[in-house]
């Protein structure tokens, strides 16, 4: 049984940075595409919560940005939320494909 | 330590007194909306002052908040900014239902400009990013009514939360790689490996997010169109502005040592954006499409003067910001007035209006000279310094480029005087009330426009700030 080392961690949250980056782009509903983006964020804390077990063990730098990005996190999607709720009432639907009046 | 801690962050203190202050008188009795904002525009004007006295330079929080002349002068840039928004947009402010909010949002998203261009550490950088973008996407959808408003609102979140979260994947392999988060301890660790350029490839995508370089720009024109016209003024001049800022400081700081490698990445990117927003802005109709269009442009400029890594080019970027934002408010605040009064925001409507309205035509006029860059006004010394110290590399296909830009650039801007002075129109806009304190902000920005460019202590005093 091989333990797992910096570069299996980097390439989970690699991955994941790009499904949330190909979920961001692909899915039409605003909710959908929030939580992409939760997914980009989270893979980031795994990001720095790794470097800082392998790569960094003295410094205490990666795990408090990770608390702050999850703060940070939560009030982006609060104010999202509440336009997305706000976009709703005005359009009846969080439907990107719906919201087209801006364009070129 | 008290005094220093005073000193240092006295234009942040300064500006979260008004914003605690704001918050109470929310919270206490109904005051009337004239004689809010008559007091929000002395707070500001005091702020704007108080930004010329005390000026220190020093550092807090081990590094975490850095400030020295430059940066001051660049936040009392960004404070003169909001208050002629406060004056320009008068009218508008004053029917709206929520005068207090407003000012808190702007005031908040100015608070996280002000520490996003003190940071010295990118945790810090971080924070503050976010403190200067959320309230933004919030204000940008202050017209709850207005369909479009909500739109433009949901691009602008969605688009900065995303481009954050590229960013933090930046800064999480530059930890990853240096170990620290300090801008001076990473400049002194960089040494041009493939990781570290991945992510400098991710923080300079976030950049041209938020500062909308081509190919990043496409959410600039929608929200801008769709946001009430006062906060497009304010993310086209004071955001845009900020992050200019800020990405001086990190070009020739942080990634100082890859100067070669940005060189040619800033110095193409500069051309491509200054192409498309000119060719895009020259088939739009809506005056604050056809003007997002165009800021794009001048963002083209502005990298180029970016791309030369000297002083000259950090003194020119001020510089141009500085003229930027008395030329770019005057014409939001002619086409923020006569959307207000008139409804109209075509260019087309535009037509004849000089017949009625000679005061706005002329300011209208002057703003479009300055940013198109014609000698008179300030904007042609904007420009010449800033192509002039793109210039100082070599380079010179690029830089004939951007100047054949600029004669672009004079054909749309042409258009719009064109259609107010010449062309002939049955129904011209009729004549419209200003506000007092309107015009007061178009004469301060109309004596900018001609004033900056003649007095050269300004440039000079930017100059010897900028070493």
């Amino acid at each position: 049984m091989m333990e797992p080392g910096l570069n299996h961690v980097l390439f989970v949250s690699t991955a994941l940075f790009f499904i949330g980056i190909f979920g961001f782009l692909t899915r039409r509903n605003l909710i959908t595409m929030l939580m992409s983006i939760e997914l980009v964020l989270n893979s980031v804390n795994i990001n720095f919560i790794a470097f800082n077990k392998y790569v960094w063990p003295h410094k205490l730098d990666g795990l408090f940005f990770s608390i702050f990005i999850i703060a940070i996190a939560a009030a982006e999607a609060a104010v999202a939320i509440a336009i997305i709720i706000n976009l709703y009432r005005s359009h009846q639907s969080i439907d990107v494909e719906n919201t087209e009046d801006l364009k070129f | 330590m008290l005094n220093d801690f005073l000193l240092l962050m006295k234009s942040e203190l300064v500006l979260a007194f008004i914003l605690f202050l704001l918050l109470i008188l929310k919270v206490g009795k109904e005051i009337r909306n004239e004689r809010l904002l008559a007091l929000i525009q002395i707070l500001l004007l005091g702020n704007f002052i108080f930004g010329f006295f005390f000026i220190e330079s020093g550092s807090l929080f081990g590094g975490m908040f850095a400030t020295n002349g430059l940066i001051a002068f660049q936040k009392s840039i960004i404070g003169l900014g909001i208050y002629l928004i406060s004056l320009l947009f008068s009218d508008w402010l004053k029917k709206s239902e929520h005068l207090p909010e407003f000012f808190i949002l702007l005031l908040s998203a100015v608070l996280g400009m002000f520490f996003l261009i003190s940071s010295g550490n990118l945790l810090m950088f971080y924070l503050s990013l976010e403190l200067a973008t959320i309230p933004v996407a919030a204000m940008a959808n202050f017209d709850l009514d207005k369909k479009i408003s909500s739109e433009a609102s949901m691009k602008m979140i969605l688009s900065s939360a995303l481009s954050s979260g590229v960013l933090l994947f930046g800064i999480s392999l530059i930890y990853g790689v240096t170990g620290t988060m300090s801008f001076d301890q990473i400049a002194a660790l960089l040494d041009g490996s493939s990781l570290q350029i991945l992510a400098f490839v991710f923080l300079f995508t976030a950049f041209a997010f938020k500062l909308s370089i081509v190919p990043f720009h496409l959410w600039t024109a929608d929200v801008y169109e769709g946001a009430p016209i006062a906060v497009t003024s304010f993310l086209s001049v004071i955001s845009k502005g900020t992050i200019a800022f800020i990405l001086l400081t990190i070009l020739y700081k942080v990634f100082a040592p890859m100067y070669a490698l940005w060189y040619n990445m800033v110095m193409l990117l500069s051309v491509i954006t200054m192409v498309v927003g000119n060719l895009f802005a020259l088939r739009q109709q809506n005056i604050k499409r056809f003007l997002a269009f165009s800021s794009i442009a001048q963002v083209g400029f502005i990298l180029l003067g970016i791309s030369s890594y000297s002083n000259e080019g950090t003194s020119s970027v001020v510089y141009f910001v500085l003229i930027y934002v008395f030329s770019n408010l005057a014409a939001f605040g002619v086409a923020g007035a006569i959307s207000q009064a008139a409804g109209k925001e075509r260019i087309e409507d535009y037509k004849g209006l000089y017949q009625t309205n000679p005061f706005i035509s002329w300011v209208l006029a002057l703003s479009l000279f300055s940013l198109a860059g014609i000698p008179p006004t300030a904007g042609f010394f904007g420009k010449l310094f800033l192509i002039t110290a793109g210039a100082s590399k070599g380079n010179y296909f690029f830089i004939a480029v951007a100047a054949l830009n600029m004669i672009i650039s004079l054909y749309y801007y042409l258009r719009i005087v064109r259609a107010v002075f010449m062309d002939k129109n049955d129904q011209p806009i009729a004549k419209i009330n200003l506000d007092p304190s309107t015009k007061l902000g178009m004469i301060i920005c109309t004596a900018g426009i001609i004033l900056i460019g003649l007095l050269s202590w300004v440039y000079d005093y930017i100059t010897t700030l900028s070493i």
